[in-house]
This record gives C-alpha cells, sequence and structure tokens, in this order.
C-alpha cells in the first residue's frame, strides 16, 4: 500500500482520530484485565457458541492453556492499544486488533437462536459492535496514518536509510 | 535545531525557509501526535483507579471491614502428638471422604482424580498423625474396600502406614479393643446414637455423622453419656469449616445486617440419587449385597426386624425407622450453619408440612417440606423449605434489616434498600442496592466491595470461584483436623455436644411436627418437647 497519502486534511484527521479513539478503548479494555485481581477469560469461553464453541471448551479444560490465553489477551489488547495510539507498526496493531475483535465476535455472535445468559449492553441482531469495530480496524490498516501522525515515521526513516545503505552496499 | 535557528534569523532567506523548515519541526510534532494522546489516557486511568480505590475503601471502612484477617487455617494446638489409631464404623460412601480426610485414598481414586487434576491439592494436605487401624462394616463388600483403602492407600502429606489395620465384624468389637483411641461413625442414622453411647462409655473419641441422633430419647442419652466422660465429640457438619465461615463470623458480629428477623435455609434436588433412591449403580443394575454378605440383624441395630431387604439396606433414607428424611439429611447442616453463626439454640415452637408429592415410590419421608421455626425471645424466624423436584438454586440468605446476606461458598451482601443504617451511603450513590455491596470469595482471597459491573455479575453468580487460584482445601478434612487437634490439646471442638443437642432437639421438634400434623413446643424447664 502506498508510503505517501494524498488524504484531504479532514480525511486525515478523521482517520487519526478513529485510531485514537480504538486505540484507547482497546488499551483501557487491557489495562481493566490487568487490573481485575484473578481476571480470567473463563466466563467468556464458558458463554461460547457457535463455530468456535469446541476451541473454547478445550481451552477451558487445559488450564495452562488458559493461562497462556489470558496473557496473551491482556498483553496483546495493551500491545495493540499502545501501537495504535502512537502510531507504532501502526498497521500490524491494526490487523491484530482486527483478528482479535474478530475472534471475540465468533465466540458469541449475535445469531438468531443463539442464547448467551451474560446479558448485551446493547441490541444486536447479527451486527454486533465489536464487528463494526473490527472492521474499522481493517479500514485502518487499509488507511494508514501512522506514518505522518505516528512513530511509524521515524521507522520509514532507519528503513529508508537501511534500504539505501543496502542499495548503495549492494 | 540550533542551525535552523540562525537560518531563520537571516532577513534574506526568510520567505523560503518558513515554509520548508518548520514543516520538519511540524512533521516530527506530527509523528509525535500520539504521546499526548496517551499521556491523557495515563491520567484517566490513573484517576480511574483511585476513584475505585476510594469508593471500594469508603465503603469497607465505613463498615469496618477494612480490617478484617484474612481466613486462614489456624495452627494445630495440640502439635503432632502421639500417633492416633482410629476405627472407621461403617464404610460406605461417607467414609471415603473420611478416610480421604485422614490422609488416605484408594489407589483407583487416586488416579481418578489424577485425572481430573484434583490429586495435588489433596497431596499437600497436612499430615494429622493418625492411623486408620480398624474397619467395621455389617457389608462384607464394603468392609473389604476399607481394608484395602488401608493396605494399598496413596498417602497425603508424605505420611507412611506403618501399622496393621483390622476388620472387626461388630462395633461392640471394636469398642472392646485397647488398641483403638477413636471412632468415627458413618452409618445409617439409626445407628449413630447407640454406637456414639457405647464409644463415649469405652473412652473412644467420637466423630459422629448427622443426625446424632432417631429418636428424642436416643438425643438425651447421646448428651448425657458424653457430658459424663472425657471423650471429644464431633458431630460431622463440615459446611461451618469453610473459611468463608470465618468471614460471616466477622460481618455478624460487626452488625453489618442490622437486625435480623428471618432465615432462610433450603434445599432443591430433582434426581433419584438426590431423592435417596440409591440401589441401582451407574448402569442402573442393582447393586450387590444378599444376605450372606450383610449382617442384617447388626444393620437393624434397635430398629424394628423386618425381613433382609435391599431397598432398605440401600435407601434407608426413605423410611422413618432409619431416618427422619429432609430433616435428618439436610436441615441438619443448614441449622448447623446458622447455629454455628447466630447461636440460636432450640426453637420455642414449629411446625411443618409436606407430603410426598413426587417421588411416589414405598416411601415414608416427604419429597416436599416446608418447616418454620420460631424463636420469639430472639425476634426470629428460621425457615427451611425443601423440594427434591426442582433443582432451581436458592440460597441460604439472612435477613436483616440494613442488609441481606447469601451465605454458600461465597457470601453476597445486598444493602437493603429501605435500610435506615445504609440511608446516606445509598443516597449518595456508594452504594447501590441493585447488587452485592461486599462480596467474599474464598478464591479470591480478599474481602471486596464490588464496584464493576462485570465484578458484580462474577460475584452474584460465583463465576469466580470455579477457577480457584489458591490450593484447594477439603472441608471435611478441617472438620477432622479440628476434632483430632482438640483430642490432643484438650480443647472444646464447633460442632460439639452441646451444638449436637441442640441440633438433635430441634429435628426432632420438626419431624414430630410433620409426622403428628401439628404445632410442637420446646418445654425448656422439663427440658422435653410437648
Amino acid at each position: 500500500m502506498k508510503e505517501k497519502n494524498d488524504y484531504t486534511p479532514l480525511q486525515m484527521t478523521i482517520l487519526v482520530v478513529l485510531r485514537f479513539l480504538i486505540g484507547w478503548h482497546l488499551l483501557y479494555e487491557g489495562f481493566s484485565k490487568l487490573l481485575i485481581p484473578n481476571w480470567t477469560s473463563f466466563g467468556f469461553l464458558q458463554e461460547s457458541k457457535w463455530i468456535l464453541a469446541g476451541l473454547a471448551k478445550w481451552i477451558l479444560a487445559h488450564d495452562n492453556v488458559l493461562s497462556v490465553v489470558d496473557f496473551l489477551n491482556t498483553w496483546g489488547l495493551i500491545a495493540i492499544g499502545l501501537g495504535l495510539i502512537v502510531g507504532l507498526f501502526t498497521r500490524i496493531a491494526a490487523i491484530s486488533g482486527a483478528a482479535l475483535l474478530f475472534v471475540y465476535y465468533l465466540n458469541n455472535p449475535p445469531l438468531i437462536g443463539l442464547e448467551y445468559t451474560v446479558p448485551s449492553e446493547g441490541s444486536y441482531l447479527v451486527v454486533s459492535k465489536t464487528l463494526i469495530e473490527s472492521c474499522a480496524l481493517v479500514l485502518l490498516a487499509i488507511f494508514p496514518t501512522g506514518t505522518v501522525f505516528g512513530l511509524d515515521m521515524f521507522v520509514r526513516k532507519w528503513n529508508n536509510k537501511w534500504n539505501n545503505k543496502k542499495y548503495m552496499e549492494g | 535545531m540550533e542551525k535552523t535557528n540562525s537560518q531563520v534569523e537571516k532577513p534574506e532567506n526568510k520567505k523560503a525557509e518558513t515554509t520548508k523548515l518548520p514543516l520538519k519541526r511540524r512533521t516530527l510534532l506530527k509523528a509525535l501526535a500520539g504521546i499526548p494522546v496517551l499521556g491523557l489516557f495515563a491520567y484517566q486511568l490513573l484517576e480511574k483507579r483511585a476513584y475505585d480505590f476510594e469508593k471500594k475503601n469508603k465503603i469497607l471502612k465505613d463498615l469496618e471491614l477494612d480490617k478484617i484477617p484474612l481466613p486462614s487455617i489456624t495452627p494445630l494446638a495440640g502439635g503432632k502428638g502421639d500417633l492416633l489409631r482410629i476405627g472407621i464404623i461403617g464404610y460406605g460412601n461417607r467414609a471415603v471422604t473420611h478416610s480421604n480426610g485422614l490422609g488416605y485414598m484408594h489407589p483407583e481414586d487416586a488416579e481418578e482424580r489424577k485425572l481430573n487434576g484434583t490429586i495435588e491439592d489433596w497431596l499437600l494436605q497436612e499430615d494429622l498423625n493418625v492411623a486408620i487401624t480398624g474397619i467395621c462394616d455389617v457389608f462384607d463388600l464394603h468392609a473389604e474396600r476399607g481394608l484395602e483403602t488401608v493396605r494399598k492407600a496413596v498417602r497425603a502429606g508424605g505420611a507412611k502406614s506403618e501399622l496393621p489395620v483390622k476388620r472387626y465384624l461388630s462395633y461392640q468389637e471394636m469398642l472392646d479393643d485397647k488398641d483403638i483411641d477413636a471412632v468415627m461413625i458413618a452409618t445409617p442414622d439409626h445407628n449413630h446414637a447407640p454406637i456414639a453411647v457405647a464409644a463415649a462409655k469405652a473412652g473412644k473419641h467420637v466423630y459422629c455423622e448427622k443426625a446424632p441422633a432417631h429418636t428424642e430419647e436416643q438425643v438425651f442419652e447421646v448428651y448425657n453419656t458424653v457430658k459424663n466422660s472425657n471423650i471429644v465429640y464431633q458431630l460431622g457438619h463440615q459446611v461451618p469449616q469453610s473459611v468463608v465461615f470465618q468471614q460471616a463470623r466477622d460481618i455478624v458480629k460487626k452488625d453489618i445486617l442490622g437486625k435480623i428477623t428471618l432465615i432462610e435455609t433450603t434445599t432443591n434436588r430433582n434426581t433419584a440419587d438426590g431423592a435417596w433412591i440409591r440401589n441401582l449403580d451407574a448402569n442402573g443394575n442393582p447393586k450387590p449385597g444378599d444376605e450372606k454378605s450383610i449382617d442384617w440383624d447388626q444393620w437393624l441395630g434397635p430398629a424394628p426386624k423386618v425381613p433382609f431387604s435391599l431397598d432398605r439396606f440401600y435407601n434407608w433414607t426413605k423410611f422413618f425407622d432409619y431416618d427422619i428424611g429432609l430433616i435428618g439429611q439436610l436441615f441438619t447442616h443448614e441449622f448447623d450453619a446458622v447455629n454455628q453463626l447466630l447461636h440460636i439454640g432450640i426453637p420455642k415452637s414449629v411446625v411443618s408440612s409436606g407430603g410426598i408429592y413426587f417421588w411416589k415410590d414405598n416411601r415414608e419421608m416427604a419429597d416436599m417440606l416446608n418447616c418454620v421455626f420460631e424463636y420469639p425471645d430472639k425476634d426470629l424466624s428460621l425457615l427451611y423449605s425443601a423440594s427434591l423436584s426442582s433443582s432451581r438454586s436458592r440460597g441460604r440468605v439472612f435477613m436483616g434489616h440494613d442488609a441481606s446476606m447469601e451465605l454458600g461458598n461465597s457470601i453476597d451482601i445486598t444493602a437493603d434498600r429501605d435500610s435506615t443504617r445504609y440511608q446516606k451511603q445509598i443516597q449518595a450513590g456508594l452504594i447501590d442496592t441493585s447488587g452485592p455491596m461486599i462480596s467474599f470469595n474464598p478464591t479470591s482471597g480478599k474481602v471486596d466491595a464490588v464496584t464493576s459491573a462485570t465484578e458484580k455479575y462474577y460475584a452474584a453468580r460465583g463465576l469466580i470461584s470455579t477457577n480457584i487460584a489458591g490450593r484447594s482445601v477439603d472441608i471435611t478434612y478441617l472438620h477432622i483436623r479440628e476434632w483430632i487437634d482438640c483430642i490432643r490439646s484438650g480443647k472444646t471442638p464447633s460442632a460439639n455436644i452441646e451444638m449436637a443437642f441442640q441440633e438433635g432437639i430441634t429435628c426432632m421438634m420438626a419431624h414430630k411436627a410433620y409426622v403428628e400434623k401439628r404445632r410442637v413446643e420446646w418445654d425448656p424447664v422439663n427440658r422435653k418437647i410437648v
């Protein structure tokens, strides 16, 4: 995808704002898991329905796998949130975030006939906020802003330097 | 940077440079645009933490619960002492738990627990310096299982079995043996009292499963005999050994609930096994046993003579000759839980009603039962409501004017919306009455004022408790441990003979009220049920 963009200022602004907002949300989701004593994805996985229910069951049956999942979940969310906010490895963060959120969605999609004991905080039919947020992250990966409003600018510079050096040497 | 500034100052370059150079700075600033956002996030996160902490601690502080001691296993007052030689009388299901509590496990059971991942916690169970040296059961198969458990035992706490184990054909024979120091009684209920009385007379310490006795006369007989002996008597109510009971005691002592006027205790089960139909194995085949392998006369003991019956042998709870049904089997636990906390003692009056509404076999015991116990001098009513045909979960709830407490594996205290004491905090939004305001969960190891919606949800459903962070300790082990420690230290156990007496009389009153279909009273002067 293109390195240099030709977004209008308004387009750029809204893309960066969207990046900040989602980054903020995921970062806090990560931190809140870290701060709740003995937090575990046990309850969430127990509720898993549809195509990932089998996997969730398998995770629950293995304590060590569950603790790995918990660890990756918490720190994954924190890393993704940080990446999105400061604009570092923005595209990787956006894509991993989209994937993670999509997995959340697949674990409890609001499909007709699937009933959950945990009440949802809104009214959903097929589409949930999680799915929308996942989709928005795909959008952020396609329309990158990190190299302008983000530390990815330095990553790019360093990359260019490295490539030039290699080119010169080669 | 310095160079840039000096260049900017040159008037001839001014126009060109001002468009080009500040752009570089702007590029840098743009690249760092996320940093202030991150700063704001960090600031908000700290604010949020401080707010939650303050809110949580304010509730706990207001209630003086911030200094509540964490539950712990109390150290053995009597130390390890001399090896205690224990005989088990009645080796059925319950005795398996007793053996495990004493640190003995049958290798087959150990294998099973290895598979479901619960063996580790058990293996860490502290050794009580005891040896099972006697097994007594009227059924050969059960006695053999007991002997095998001891001989091939997997031991907890690094203990080693060194003393031989012997089978006794009758409990009298075991009680006559000077090589037995203490006995654990886990026979059907109608035999509890005669064995306990004989054991006390023989100077053996007694751990007796509930119920303490089967008739009013027996309650007095057990009480008087134990009182006139030097033995340590512990009734088998392991429930108050749960660590949450230590917290519950503090909560009651600190009067968090306000004036308690109603306590609701319940039983809900909905299976044949739960209704004490137990003559078939897991595959639906009849369980073993015949007149040859079962000493029927000894099994009947003081009960009326009837022909041998496997139905009676396995499903004895159904018949009033051997048990008093739900009251003897399950209300006993409820009563003890309440009595350990509030020391309510014997009620002034009891009414019971119910019937056989679902399990229409040859049973005498009710499968639907409601009993009301009145304590007018304590301004208190105790309710027991049981169903054997619905598994709807109803807890054990202490209802006070200011808050109610649900006490089970965890404690949830919910403020009452019309509470006098918490009125201000409720109005200030510090206490939310729609969910628990304090939750104690043994697995998280501390008292928590519940603040977030997620925590509330988990607390209410006890979901956290299914994932145990610390080591899980068997409460029956703790109850046995207390008994053994009291034998060595001379202290009085929690489910002592006074508690057993109060429970025995209360149960007899409830049973009499059910059978005679009338309100019965306790005459404290003449000490009898009228």
